[in-house]
């Protein structure tokens, strides 16, 4: 039944066709996610790839009235299966969001938060998770003495980078970020971006972005959807220096979206 | 006509209904409060009624507004918290879901006196208490508790949906997201509802008046036993509270000091009213204020 999934690869999705009621939005993909690599998914506005991102850890279900066809293998569990554990399934395929989301809670709550419902109940324990997933974004030193307050309070770009903290925190393998930079500002961004490319060391990255630029400093492969469809999918490089296809070409080269 | 004469024209108009409406509000406020002061003393808060002499208090009538009130609470949160919950998270927009809503829309919109009528059949008739705190609590539950359903539900679905999707993205199950999320996010607004709906139940009058009755034994607030007919805590005894007490002494007083009595306990009721949305904005404001961090 399930296809062979070869070492390196974390996600692959066979004859994957996805519908909200009648309207088909994801169209026949077929293609492999890598691991320890960041692949971004670029596109004009409503060509599917939020929809996308959002069935690897099927975030897709919250949406309501959806259908789905075909296979998104992880590793070698096909996701469309029944009987998938959503639980286990989403604490290792962790999601960043477009707006930053931190719970009106205090800073070291948010982080907490995951490895606390998965079972991590001695504050020791969670004090090194708290301390390790905030060093990894880079974080801990700017809130190092006030992890007590109010997640709320901190600036944009420090909320976003403490979702990823909260993310990390239950040790996935993959993370999903769905135009994570979309809202901040261009230091911001900055940061976030090259908070990527450190993280890849360790983690899967799978980003949306709309962002032209950014998919071409941060990702080692680049898809590119319109209308559903998986235009075409290659090395960032070759991608945007020698597109295969017209349409990627025209996209890449602003003549639409 | 310029449309800038017409624009002065169109703000003076709306200036004037806000007048008019804040005019009323303090106008009735002025006369209550104003006729109220010249009554109420410690005398008067701390005394029991008396039947035909004058210079009786309101001492009982308070006490059983409050308990009324705190016994309808007790089951008014929990099944109106369970059941908005159930309309914002579980159920699934459909024939059912609308049927449901539309339910509690008629049960929000009854006429208390209705309410009234139901529970002297059903909590006093039928179960054979006869006029009791329970019966009266009962009732106001049947009065109260769409309202409740409806604050909670609007206040759990205006909890952003980012957070609920955060936390379900860290794999954390759907009742789980509610406690841990949509609840604590949503508290500041139920609690604001829960407040200013126990106002309204506090100065609730029609649907006691076959319920919990028009009388109040003796009582001894020394007894603490909730069995005893003459303890306060006894849910099973007749209690009148503030709002059918004024009710009761304006229709079938004997006392010459009816608008005395009358003026007085009405101010009490508004107060008590006022207190309670005063309190339900600035509860509401503090902890807004402690979970989003500003100063």
């Amino acid at each position: 039944m399930a296809t062979a999934v070869k070492e390196k690869e974390v996600f692959k999705m066979k004859d994957l066709n996805l519908w909200y009621g009648q309207n088909h939005a994801l169209k026949n993909l077929n293609f492999s996610i890598n691991k320890k690599e960041i692949t971004s998914i670029i596109g004009p506005s409503g060509c599917g790839k939020s929809t996308f991102i959002k069935t690897l850890n099927l975030m897709i279900y919250s949406a309501g009235n959806v259908r789905m066809s075909g296979e998104i293998l992880y590793h070698n569990k096909n996701l469309l299966d029944n009987k998938i554990d959503l639980v286990s399934l989403r604490k290792d395929v962790g999601m960043v969001f477009q707006k930053a989301n931190p719970f009106p809670k205090s800073i070291y709550e948010n982080v907490a938060y995951g490895p606390k419902i998965h079972g991590i109940k001695k504050k020791s324990e969670l004090d090194d998770i708290v301390e390790e997933s905030l060093i990894n974004v880079a974080l801990w030193d700017e809130v190092k003495d006030r992890l007590n307050a109010p997640a709320l309070g901190l600036s944009g770009g420090q909320q976003q980078r403490l979702c990823i903290a909260r993310a990390l925190a239950t040790k996935p393998e993959v993370l999903l970020m769905d135009e994570p930079t979309s809202a901040l500002d261009p230091i911001s961004t900055i940061k976030i971006e090259e908070l990527a490319l450190e993280l890849k060391k360790d983690f899967t990255i799978v980003m949306v972005t709309h962002n032209m630029q950014q998919a071409a400093r941060v990702s080692d492969e680049t898809a590119f959807f319109l209308m559903g469809e998986l235009i075409e999918k290659k090395d960032t490089d070759k991608l945007f220096a020698n597109p295969s296809d017209k349409r990627t070409e025209d996209y890449i080269t602003g003549r639409f979206g | 006509m310029n449309s800038r004469v017409t624009d002065k024209i169109a703000t003076s108009i709306f200036v004037l209904f806000a007048a008019i409406m804040a005019g009323t509000l303090f106008a009735l406020l002025g006369y209550i409060l104003y006729h109220g002061f010249a009554v109420i003393d410690l005398d008067f808060l701390t005394s029991n009624s008396s039947s035909f002499r004058e210079g009786g208090g309101i001492k009982n009538q308070l006490f059983n507004s409050f308990y009324v009130l705190f016994i309808t609470m007790l089951f008014t949160v929990p099944l109106g918290i369970g059941g908005g919950i159930y309309m914002a998270e579980y159920a699934k927009p459909g024939k059912v879901t609308d049927f449901i809503r539309t339910c509690i829309e008629v049960l929000a919109s009854l006429p208390s006196i209705v309410v009234g009528m139901f529970g002297l059949l059903v909590f006093v008739a039928w179960t054979g208490w006869g006029y009791t705190i329970l019966s009266g609590a009962l009732a106001l539950t049947v009065f109260n508790l769409p309202v409740i359903v409806r604050v909670c539900e609007d206040a759990i679905r205006s909890v952003p949906r980012e957070l609920k999707e955060a936390s379900l993205a860290l794999g954390v199950t759907h009742w789980h997201t509610i406690k841990t999320v949509l609840l604590p996010a949503a508290f500041p607004g139920i609690l604001t509802g829960v407040i200013l709906s126990a106002g309204r139940v506090f100065g609730e009058a029609a649907a006691l008046l076959f319920t919990a009755g028009l009388t109040t034994p003796n009582l001894d607030f020394t007894n603490w036993n909730p069995f005893n007919i003459h303890s306060p805590l006894n849910i099973f005894r007749p209690a009148e509270t503030l709002s059918v007490h004024i009710w009761k002494v304006n229709t079938q007083g004997i006392i010459p000091d009816v608008r005395e009595v009358a003026d007085g306990a009405s101010a009490v009721l508004v107060i008590s009213v006022l207190i309670f949305n005063l309190l339900a904005r600035w509860l509401g404001s503090v902890i807004h204020k402690r979970m989003s961090g500003s100063k």
